[in-house]
């Protein structure tokens, strides 16, 4: 375990993180929150791949032309990529949730998971126009 | 252009490309009926590559890799295809054809005009993104793809655009957002440990961790996390949650392609995994297929008791598709080669079965106009004698009786626990109690459904007129059924080669 | 003992007015035992009301002690894995392997991009990126399936509130707003364009790109109004836009899958590295990434605010 605190400590936090994000989603009520939650899970695992990415020492994997590169000079490239490529699809998820979110609470008057199931099971729909 | 190459090869490019260009291409078209012909007759020429495909491999009983692009395995990313892939590409294409034909006059009354083109958009890139999942070989590409799935099927459910509907695709979502976050995170630990993300650089990166002993604590969470965010998403049994309210509130052709599909995509995604990454020995070891072996079995009584207490033949059907998810789980638990392709020959099995029932479901609840509880379907089936029948033969291949489709599968399952002595028993026993109580929440429904009209009834009522499409879609879909129902060992024949070639 | 006799005087009370002929005693009891009977059922549903939301107060408790007992045994359990995982920033990491040797090494040479992140993203491992751009086409779909005004989703306070927006906009209040962006509005869109054009050989590419321009087109859509946005992006051209160049990808990936799975050379020359006009295919695939990607930022604004591009 010391070995986390010394070294590993990049992937700790992004754990943690994801720890925190994970509680978000199956505690919070408000539905945006839970989304949120749901975000920093994604942003979490980003952050774990991309410190993996990392070799001390070395830079940004941007080639000289000049010259030919060589792996003692550049960062692994792959973890870039691939958290570009997750993090396109987060934000996808992101939007199209929120836009469940929204069409929810126009339908329904309030963002609580609660409060939306009891007044489904009671049959009523607030709308949006109503309470204006 | 000398092609230097098999152009069979070609096949699963061409027809994962066919799905996405028809996906982009569909929101131009405007009009709702000329974007279905569009799906349909995309969905009609990937099905008949898929079957050149099959005759070719099983003819030559191959499996072949096509690079997607110009570098070779660790560097670039590759397609893979077998007999496995190619039969369950063709059943695919079959039935997304015949769900989206059994159920478009539903689709039209459903889904507003104005949108009914986008419905078709996220129906092409739901088949797209399976179709990738079927054939990919690499685990990031895998990841990408489904995802692309989570978002359409999640569209696909809440295009009929109720409150209801809403707040199920809101906990779909969650569910599979939190699936999709474990698979990555077990990818993204996958990757420290082996350095690679295509399937053949894994396979020899895990065994040499196996057999060195690095690392193992963190390769054991990694597959644990791996069949745990595939376990979400395939709704296996304490995720199941997420699939009642989703499916009651679907249009009929959207939940047939959810439970027969969709679930079914993941799950061969994870037999690919398992045979292609980590191998099953390996699994063995750490003792998963025990835990995916237990959860299945719950999965299978407990499907069945909550099915029994529904009384909304739509969720009826859900908790089915749980227990149904649970028998698959069963035979990949089970550890053997003899148990994965008996899993995949379910997977053949409820697909063409579960499809069928959700069409002929959504047809009864619609001439109906009562509801969907159990005493409201009495006497349906006189009024439309294919959906009745339909419904019938559905329940009955579920339930397991010879001919039918069910059966088959349910039949190699018991065979191959024979295989693995220590769970023999419990496989055995639990097969039966669930063909017991399948039988108990199906054959009431039917019951109901051919219930004799009385007089008053047989009077007043008025004939619905009969649907075409959803007629000719039911009669082929029996007709599939039999066929699987009857030619089930030329199937399982084609998935012994299939899972033999991915060692 | 006090309620008992007022129970007893209530029956005497009922005696006498039987006798009295006032009532009939049957019916009497009738109403008395109704009475009694609609009060008790009307306790018991009390009760049961209250019992059940004791289960659910006590199920509340029991699955957020359950949620916090998974998270914390889930965060224990991979800590203790990052604890065993190879150690962070190590240069002999498996992850540093033959696979990113390539990349680095002969990436240049082999795609003619200097940046090599997008040579992986671009040409090596071009098929997830394919799918990636295909995650936000079905994404700004979805949004488009939720929101897109029509006979379900509709209600007047949105249309109250829009036309005061319209109002507000047109009135000479917003006339900073407005000068800022019509000043703002073309750097934005430049550097946008610069970015995605350089992705190929400093950081950027079509990704950050296509965000930076869609957060002009944000900018001036805000401070112009939707009529005025609406001149240059109508939804017909949104979707034709949006369209086109994902069918450019799709077509120029198409044709290297094919030539690549099929082992033919393909014949896009790779350029000088370090030029403008090099990389390939990538400098045209950056272009299409980044179109594809500033219409659906825009278009997720338009959807979410107005209902409508």
């Amino acid at each position: 375990m010391i070995k986390l605190l010394t070294t590993n400590h990049f992937e700790a936090a992004a754990i943690i993180l994801f720890g925190i994000g994970f509680m978000n989603m199956l505690l919070q009520d408000n539905l945006i929150k839970k989304f949120i939650g749901l975000n920093i899970m994604d942003t979490a695992i980003y952050l774990y791949l991309v410190s993996y990415g990392y070799v001390a020492g070395r830079s940004a994997p941007i080639a000289d032309a000049a010259r030919a590169a060589s792996m003692e000079d550049f960062i692994n490239p792959i973890p870039s990529g691939l958290v570009l490529t997750g993090i396109v699809v987060s934000v996808s998820v992101t939007a199209f949730s929120l836009a469940l979110v929204q069409r929810l609470y126009k339908k329904y008057g309030t963002l609580s998971f609660d409060e939306v199931l009891r007044k489904l099971r009671d049959g009523e729909a607030k709308t949006y126009d109503s309470d204006s | 252009m000398i092609l230097t190459h098999n152009i069979a090869h070609n096949i699963p490019f061409i027809s994962i490309f066919i799905a996405i260009f028809a996906g982009i291409v569909t929101p131009l078209i405007s009009d709702g009926r000329k974007s279905r012909i569009f799906h349909l007759s995309a969905v009609a020429a990937v099905g008949i590559l898929s079957a050149l495909l099959l005759i070719h491999v099983n003819a030559n009983q191959e499996r072949f890799t096509f690079l997607m692009g110009h570098f070779p395995s660790p560097w670039g990313n590759e397609l893979k295809a077998g007999p496995m892939e190619a039969v369950m590409a063709v059943v695919f294409s079959v039935v997304m054809f015949l769900t989206v034909t059994g159920g478009q006059y539903m689709i039209e009354k459903d889904i507003l005009p104005e949108k009914q083109n986008l419905y078709y958009v996220m129906l092409n890139l739901l088949f797209g993104s399976m179709l990738a999942l079927i054939y990919t070989n690499d685990i990031f590409t895998g990841y990408v793809f489904i995802e692309i799935n989570t978002i359409c099927s999640c569209a696909v459910i809440m295009s009929k655009d109720s409150g209801n509907g809403i707040l199920a695709t809101i906990r779909y979502l969650i569910m599979s957002i939190l699936g999709s976050g474990l698979i990555l995170f077990s990818i993204a630990m996958l990757y420290t440990v082996t350095g690679h993300l295509l399937f053949p650089q894994l396979k020899s990166g895990v065994m040499k961790l196996v057999n060195t002993g690095y690392y193992s604590f963190p390769l054991m969470i990694t597959a644990g996390l791996f069949t745990l965010g595939i376990a979400v998403k395939s709704a296996l049994f304490p995720f199941h949650t997420m699939l009642p309210g989703a499916y009651d509130a679907a249009t009929p052709s959207s939940s047939g392609i959810l439970s027969g599909l969709v679930l079914k995509s993941y799950i061969i995604f994870l037999i690919k995994v398992y045979y292609c990454v980590f191998t099953i020995e390996y699994l063995k070891e750490i003792k998963i297929t025990n835990l995916i072996f237990f959860l299945g079995v719950c999965g299978m009584i407990f499907g069945s008791v909550m099915a029994l207490k529904e009384r909304r033949i739509r969720r009826v059907l859900a908790y089915s598709s749980v227990a149904q998810i649970g028998y698959i789980y069963m035979g990949l638990g089970l550890g053997t080669s003899v148990g994965v392709t008996a899993a995949m020959l379910h997977v053949v099995a409820h697909a063409v079965t579960k499809s069928l029932l959700f069409v002929c479901t959504g047809r009864m609840k619609d001439i109906s106009l009562a509801g969907e509880a159990d005493h409201c379907l009495k006497g349906i089936g006189h009024k439309d004698r294919i959906a009745g029948i339909g419904f019938t033969v559905g329940a009955l291949s579920i339930i397991g009786i010879p001919l039918f489709a069910g059966f088959a599968s349910k039949l190699y399952l018991a065979i191959a626990s024979f295989y693995s002595p220590v769970k023999m028993a419990v496989a055995l026993i639990m097969l039966a109690v669930s063909m017991v109580l399948n039988a108990m929440y199906f054959i009431p429904p039917v019951v109901d459904i051919w219930h004799p009209l009385t007089e008053k009834d047989a009077n007043s009522k008025i004939v619905p007129c009969v649907v075409p499409t959803f007629a000719a879609a039911v009669v082929l879909f029996i007709a599939v059924n039999f066929l699987v129902g009857t030619c089930y060992d030329r199937i399982y024949d084609i998935f012994e080669v299939g899972v033999a070639l991915m060692h | 003992m006090d309620n008992n006799s007022h129970d007893n005087m209530g029956k005497w009370e009922k005696f006498f007015r039987w006798v009295n002929g006032e009532d009939s005693i049957d019916s009497v009891w009738e109403k008395e035992l109704r009475s009694r009977v609609i009060g008790r059922r009307k306790q018991r549903r009390k009760s049961m009301e209250e019992n059940i939301t004791k289960i659910n107060s006590y199920g509340r408790k029991f699955y957020i002690l359950l949620s916090v007992f998974v998270t914390v045994a889930y965060i224990g359990i991979l800590l203790y894995t990052a604890s065993l995982l190879p150690e962070h920033g190590a240069p002999l990491n498996p992850a540093n392997n033959e696979v990113s040797k390539r990349y680095i090494e002969s990436g240049v040479e082999e795609t003619g991009a200097i940046n090599i992140v997008s040579a992986m993203i671009l040409d090596y491992r071009a098929f997830d990126t394919f799918g990636e751009t295909v995650v936000l086409f079905t994404s700004v779909t979805c949004v488009a399936i939720l929101l897109k005004r029509d006979k379900n989703n509709i209600c007047a306070r949105e249309d109250r509130e829009a036309a005061l927006d319209e109002a507000a906009l047109n009135s000479d209040k917003s006339a900073i707003l407005k000068f800022v962006a019509r000043l703002v509005f073309p750097i934005i869109t430049l550097y946008g364009i610069y970015v995605i054009l350089n992705g190929h050989l400093s950081p950027g590419g079509g990704f950050s790109g296509g965000t930076i321009i869609g957060a002009g087109l944000i900018l001036y859509s805000s401070a112009y109004g939707e009529h005025r946005a609406r001149q240059f992006m109508s939804g017909k051209r949104f979707t034709g836009i949006t369209a086109a160049a994902l069918l450019v990808y799709f077509v120029s990936k198409g044709y290297s899958f094919f030539t690549g799975g099929n082992h033919i050379e393909s014949v896009i020359p790779t350029g000088t590295p370090g030029k403008l006009l090099s990389g390939g295919l990538i400098l045209p695939l950056n272009i299409c990434v980044g179109v594809v990607v500033a219409c659906t930022m825009y278009g997720f604004y338009s959807y979410f605010t107005k209902g409508d591009i």
